[in-house]
C-alpha cells in the first residue's frame, strides 16, 4: 500500500504540456520576425554590454532572411497559445486551483526566504504548500506575462483596430520592446525553471505527467530563531473537498 | 471561505494500483509527443502557397476575416503634428523605382476597361483639395518612423473622376510603370478616409526614392503597400498580383 498525494489535476498537466512547445514556437518565430529589425541592447550610459543577438547567434539557429516564414508560424499558432492560455486561466478560477497559485498576505516575506534558502544564504525553510510563496509569485507572474504578450501583441499587430492597446503600451515602439522583454523573460524563466525541477528531483517532475506524489508528511524540523514568527498555521480538520475526478 | 487543505489530497492505493497509476500517465506522455512530432513534421510537409505553408495561408487570410473592420467602420491611424515628423525619412525598397522619371510625360493610368484608360497628370491631380497626413509610418520589418505627406485623398479622387462605380470591387491594383512592383489591396483599406495619392513629403514634392512624383500613402497598412512610383491603377473582384505577398508575406498586411 502506499499513501499518494493528488497533486495536478489533469487539466494543468494538459495545459502545461501544451503551453511547452507552442511558446517554443513563438519565441522562434518571434526571433525569426525580431532578426528583420534586431536594434536592443543592454547598455550603460554609452557603452553597449549586450546586443540582443549576435551574427553569430543568429546564423547558428538559422533565423536569418526568414521574416515571411516567421511572421505565418506566429501569427497562427498565436491563437493556440492564447486558447491555451484563456483554458487554464479558466480552469484555475472554476477549480479552485488558484488558492495555491495566486500570491497572498505572506508570500511577498516567504518568497524572499525561499530565495535565501535556495541560495543557501539561510537554513531556515520556508511554509511549502502545493507551491511555495515563490512559486506562487512566479507562476502568477508568468500568467501576467503572458497577458502582457497578447495585449503588446495586439498593440503592434493591430495598432489601428487595436489602437488602444497601443495607447496602453506608450506607443508602437514601446509595445514592441515589451513585447521583447516579455519573452526574454519567459527565456529566463525557462532556465530557473528547469534548474528548480532538476534540483527537487524525479518524485516531483514526474507528478506533471502522472498527477500524483509519493506522500512525505511535513515534519516542520526544529528552527529556533524564526519558527514562531511564520510557522505554518495549525491546518484545522475539516472534510475533505471532493477532488475532480483527474483520470480521463 | 471554504479551506482547501493541499496536504488533505491524499489517497492510499495498493501496489498494483500506484505502478498503473505511474506507467500508464507516461504511455499516453509518450503518445502525445509523438502526436505533437508528427504534428509538426505534418504541417511543415505541407505545400507551400506563395513561399509559405499552404495551412499558414489559409490562417493568414481567416485573420484577416477576424481583425478586418472588427471594431468598426472609418478606422483611422494616430496622427500627429508637423514638428513630430521626421526629417530624415528612411528609404528602404527601391524595387520598381526608376533613377528618372519625366514628369511632364507621365500619367496616372486608371483602367477602366478593356481599351478605357484614363490618363491623369500630375498637374490635374495638383487641382484637387490637398490632404496632409502625419502618421506613424510602420514597416513589416518592425521599425515606425513618424513622417509627413500629402496629396489627394482617394476618396476624393474616386468622386472627382467618377470611379465610385469600382468601389463595389473587392480589390484595388497599383503597379509601377515598369511593373516591377505592384500591391493590392481590399478595397475597404484603400478608401479609409486616410488613404493618398501622395506628390508631397515634407511640403516639398517627393523624392525620386520616395516614389516621384506620385506615391501611395495608406496609414492602414504595412510600408510594403504604400506603392512609390504608381503608373497604373484598376480594380478587380479577384486579388490583383502583390509583390511581398508573393515572397511570403501576408496579402492584406493591414492594421
Amino acid at each position: 500500500m502506499k499513501t499518494v498525494l493528488k497533486k495536478h489535476p489533469l487539466a494543468i498537466r494538459w495545459f502545461h504540456w501544451i503551453n511547452f512547445p507552442i511558446l517554443g514556437i513563438m519565441i522562434w518565430s518571434g526571433l525569426l520576425i525580431y532578426w528583420a529589425y534586431s536594434k536592443y541592447t543592454l547598455s550603460v550610459g554609452n557603452r553597449q554590454l549586450f546586443h540582443f543577438f549576435s551574427p553569430g547567434f543568429y546564423k547558428a539557429l538559422k533565423v536569418p532572411h526568414r521574416l515571411a516564414e516567421g511572421m505565418s508560424f506566429h501569427f497562427a499558432f498565436m491563437w493556440l497559445f492564447f486558447g491555451n492560455g484563456l483554458l487554464y486561466v479558466t480552469y484555475t478560477i472554476f477549480s479552485g486551483e488558484w488558492r495555491y497559485l495566486l500570491p497572498n498576505r505572506k508570500s511577498f516575506k516567504e518568497g524572499w526566504q525561499v530565495l535565501l534558502h535556495d541560495l543557501h544564504i539561510h537554513k531556515y525553510v520556508p511554509p511549502q504548500d502545493k507551491y511555495n510563496a515563490a512559486q506562487r509569485i512566479a507562476y502568477t507572474a508568468i500568467i501576467v506575462m503572458g497577458f502582457g504578450s497578447i495585449i503588446t501583441g495586439l498593440a503592434i499587430y493591430k495598432p489601428v483596430e487595436f489602437g488602444w492597446c497601443t495607447w496602453l503600451c506608450g506607443g508602437y515602439e514601446s509595445a514592441r520592446l515589451i513585447h521583447f522583454m516579455l519573452t526574454i523573460g519567459y527565456c529566463l524563466f525557462f532556465v530557473v525553471h528547469i534548474v528548480q525541477v532538476i534540483i527537487t528531483g524525479w518524485n516531483n517532475f514526474q507528478s506533471i505527467v502522472t498527477g500524483i506524489e509519493i506522500f512525505k508528511p511535513i515534519t516542520p524540523e526544529p528552527q529556533p530563531q524564526m519558527q514562531i514568527e511564520t510557522q505554518p498555521e495549525e491546518v484545522q480538520p475539516s472534510p475533505i473537498e471532493p477532488l475532480p475526478n483527474e483520470e480521463a | 471561505m471554504k479551506k482547501h487543505s493541499y496536504f488533505e489530497r491524499t489517497k492510499t492505493v495498493s501496489d498494483s494500483s500506484f505502478r498503473r497509476r505511474m506507467i500508464f500517465p507516461f504511455v499516453i506522455f509518450v503518445v502525445l509527443l509523438a502526436g505533437g512530432f508528427f504534428a509538426w513534421k505534418w504541417l511543415n510537409d505541407q505545400p507551400q502557397d506563395h513561399m509559405i505553408l499552404k495551412p499558414l495561408r489559409k490562417t493568414l487570410e481567416a485573420n484577416e476575416k477576424v481583425f478586418k473592420g472588427t471594431l468598426g467602420k472609418n478606422k483611422e491611424s494616430k496622427t500627429y503634428t508637423v514638428a513630430d515628423a521626421v526629417k530624415n525619412v528612411k528609404v528602404n525598397g527601391l524595387i520598381g523605382i526608376q533613377d528618372t522619371i519625366d514628369a511632364s510625360k507621365w500619367r496616372l493610368q486608371v483602367i477602366r476597361g478593356a481599351g478605357d484608360t484614363l490618363k491623369i497628370s500630375l498637374d490635374e491631380l495638383k487641382q484637387l483639395p490637398k490632404k496632409d497626413i502625419i502618421f506613424d509610418f510602420k514597416c513589416i520589418e518592425g521599425w515606425s518612423q513618424v513622417t509627413h505627406w500629402a496629396g489627394v485623398s482617394m476618396r476624393d479622387f474616386m468622386e472627382h473622376y467618377h470611379l465610385q462605380g469600382f468601389e463595389q470591387m473587392q480589390y484595388a491594383g497599383l503597379q509601377t510603370p515598369n511593373k516591377k512592383y505592384y500591391v493590392g489591396i481590399d478595397m475597404k483599406s484603400f478608401l479609409e478616409p486616410q488613404t493618398i495619392l501622395c506628390y508631397e513629403m515634407n511640403d516639398a514634392p517627393l523624392p525620386m526614392k520616395q516614389g516621384y512624383p506620385l506615391r501611395l500613402i495608406i496609414p492602414v497598412k504595412y510600408g510594403i503597400k504604400h506603392l512609390k512610383c504608381i503608373g497604373t491603377m484598376f480594380f478587380s473582384n479577384s486579388k490583383p498580383p502583390d509583390y511581398w505577398a508573393e515572397q511570403g508575406y501576408d496579402y492584406y498586411a493591414g492594421f
